[in-house]
């Protein structure tokens, strides 16, 4: 007797023939008619901010309430220098009167509305870490040109819920400002702008750090806690001492908060001002290029050591 | 032509050597020591377009680290591939528009937002056009039954659902290549069954080509007719499921029932693995299968009686453990 037939347990109707509706030109690299061209490249980081910005709206009532905390230490900081200036006995300090002196830190904050990037570097440091750098080299997306989208989209929500604020609390404080002339008014809107990019493309560059170092929260703290002086946040660059003044003038934090705030206070005028203008430009294009750089730095490294 | 091909491929890592104790992280910080991995020793293959293959493998075995490198996500040490005509880690937007991978571990969707609104944001990475959008996401959404969750936040989601939700991510813009990594780890058997009819649906309605990983071998066996099995970094086996059997299973499985009780000196046919009643099981040599046979139904009246495979997962399971005693030997 023949033995019988063997029956394997899992014959159970695999699927994995060839199906015949397969192109047979399936391997030809162009062979992608929704690739999109010029302009319309960008239009996925537009639709990004879109998405982001819908996202973000809806944190408005926080926005508000958060605008308003934010100027209650403004109160203490207007007492302080009030004071300094009485025990002083001068009229001016570092060339800006008391008045000025109010007006300048206020504006620090309108600067530092566009140039401050909470959690931008350690995002970045955090999702070479945990894997999700992998999203943005699997999918046809630019993490650089992402993110951008997305802090824009941010900006332009958290600018917009807190004008009302703001509005209420530069009301108040009226009697401390200089109205400036119309001609000013586009150069500080420029150097606002300009103030977002180096922002933006120094912390990412810092956030690139975490390519090489797996910890970088020590780093990021010293890295904030010195530009919030540095920056000329706390107070104005001119009041140092002039060889720290001379310095801090050719780095490119302070146009992360000082250099805006002079622009609208016209300090900074004529030719200097088309100079601050210029090198700001100069910084924010460095910036630019060098995260750029040191992300594809850090994603051969990536494709060497990690994944 | 061959969608995928892989020549050589290579991965070594360099893995740092931590010491123990305070001295030692001290004495690390002047010399570092490291460790050769080879995760990936020369693995060749090609697929052709349409395929479905599985990569079988322990943990360990550079299945991922494979994955990785066909994906673009690492480049190798050395050897090349190409998938669609593109070396992957060049990642070219071209290539990358046309491919998925999908890891089951991992997510990719927005974690706090409804899948609805991942799936929009992927229509723009794409530029996917609205009326292919559309029909897509409605043809997948049916095939796994989810219409009714994508405007639900995605933490909200059970793993299954969100394993779902994954998958259509990566289909939404018609990949001609899909690597899935372990796409039904940790799900039960009823999502498990859906996604691997999801899976087989599609790839009938679309000629997707699919490279699967999976350590549930009902994933393998309904799904792929060819593996390629990984052990230790070296691709160790290629071709049918069926043929799994042939070159690593030495023996079949016969079950007798005999009218009687079962009769003495079975032992010399083959290792007796189990006697029930007039029901015995017997391991036989596979070349000896039917001169057993005939012996057997000669000397005794058999009422009846079949011949099987081993089950796979138990093959495979020797096959993981030969690789690991072959590396630990040399």
């Amino acid at each position: 007797m023949k033995p019988l037939e063997t029956v394997p347990p899992e014959a159970n109707s695999p699927a994995s023939s060839v199906p015949d509706s397969i192109p047979r030109d399936i391997v030809r690299p162009n062979l992608d008619p929704n690739a999109p061209s010029g302009v319309r490249k960008f239009y996925k980081y537009i639709k990004i901010f879109r998405v982001t910005l819908v996202e973000r709206m809806t944190y408005r009532g926080d926005f508000l309430l958060g605008t308003f905390l934010r100027f209650v230490p403004m109160a203490t900081t207007v007492l302080l220098w009030k004071s300094i200036y009485d025990s002083s006995g001068r009229k001016s300090l570092g060339g800006f009167t008391y008045r000025q002196m109010i007006a300048y830190l206020l504006l620090t904050h309108i600067s530092r509305m566009f140039s401050s990037m909470p959690g931008l570097a350690g995002g970045i440091a955090r999702d070479i870490r945990d894997g999700t750098l992998k999203k943005y080299l699997l999918q046809p997306l630019d993490m650089i040109g992402y993110l951008i989208s997305y802090r824009a989209a941010h900006k332009a929500a958290y600018i917009t819920t807190s004008a009302f604020p703001y509005a209420i609390i530069f009301w108040i404080c009226r009697s401390f400002f200089d109205v400036p002339s119309w001609t000013t008014i586009p150069a500080y809107a420029v150097s606002l702008a300009l103030a977002f990019v180096v922002g933006f493309a120094f912390e990412a560059c810092v956030g690139m750090i975490g390519f090489w170092f797996l910890e970088v929260t020590s780093l990021l703290y010293i890295v904030m806690t010195l530009n919030f002086f540095i920056s000329g946040h706390m107070l104005p660059l001119d009041l140092l001492p002039r060889f720290w003044a001379n310095l801090l003038e050719s780095l490119p934090f302070q146009y992360m908060a000082y250099f805006p705030a002079i622009v609208f206070q016209e300090k900074i005028q004529g030719a200097a001002l088309v100079r601050g203008l210029a090198l700001e430009a100069f910084w924010a294009c460095f910036f630019v290029v060098l995260a750029r750089v040191l992300y594809a730095r850090g994603l051969r490294r990536y494709g060497a050591y990690g994944g | 032509m061959a969608i995928i091909e892989a020549d050589g491929l290579s991965k070594t890592y360099r893995v740092f050597q931590k010491r123990e104790g305070v001295l030692g992280a001290l004495r690390g910080l002047f010399h570092r020591e490291y460790k050769e991995v080879r995760a990936v020793d020369r693995v060749s293959f090609t697929i052709e377009p349409g395929e479905m293959v599985a990569f079988l493998g322990p943990n360990g075995a550079g299945k991922t680290t494979t994955l990785k490198m066909l994906s673009g996500l690492i480049d190798p040490s050395s050897g090349s591939a190409s998938v669609l005509g593109f070396t992957p880690w060049k990642r070219d937007d071209a290539f990358r528009r046309r491919f998925a991978l999908v890891m089951g571990q991992k997510n990719q969707l927005w974690w706090d937002l409804p899948a609805s609104d991942s799936f929009m944001l992927h229509k723009e990475i794409y530029s996917i056009p609205e009326a292919q959008f559309q029909s897509t996401l409605d043809e997948l959404t049916e095939l796994l039954e989810v219409k009714h969750l994508t405007r639900q936040a995605v933490r909200e989601l059970s793993l299954g659902e969100r394993m779902k939700m994954e998958l259509i991510a990566a289909l939404l813009h018609q990949p001609s290549v899909l690597l899935l990594d372990e796409p039904t780890i940790g799900l039960d058997v009823v999502a498990q069954v859906r996604i691997q009819n999801c899976l087989r649906e599609y790839h009938k309605r679309r000629g997707v080509t699919v490279i699967l990983t999976s350590h549930y071998m009902r994933d393998v066996e309904a799904l792929c007719d060819r593996v390629l099995v990984i052990t230790r970094g070296k691709l160790v086996y290629d071709g049918l499921l069926s043929g799994i059997h042939d070159r690593f299973a030495g023996m079949k499985l016969v079950r007798l029932e005999f009218f009687e009780s079962v009769p003495e000196g079975l032992e010399r046919y083959g290792e007796i693995s189990r006697i029930e009643g007039p029901v015995v099981d017997l391991k036989v040599d596979r070349d000896r299968v039917a001169e057993a046979l005939g012996a057997i139904l000669d000397g005794h009246a058999v009422a009846d009686l079949s011949v099987q495979d081993p089950p796979l997962e138990q093959v495979i399971a020797r096959v993981f453990e030969e690789g690991r005693s072959d590396h630990e030997a040399a």
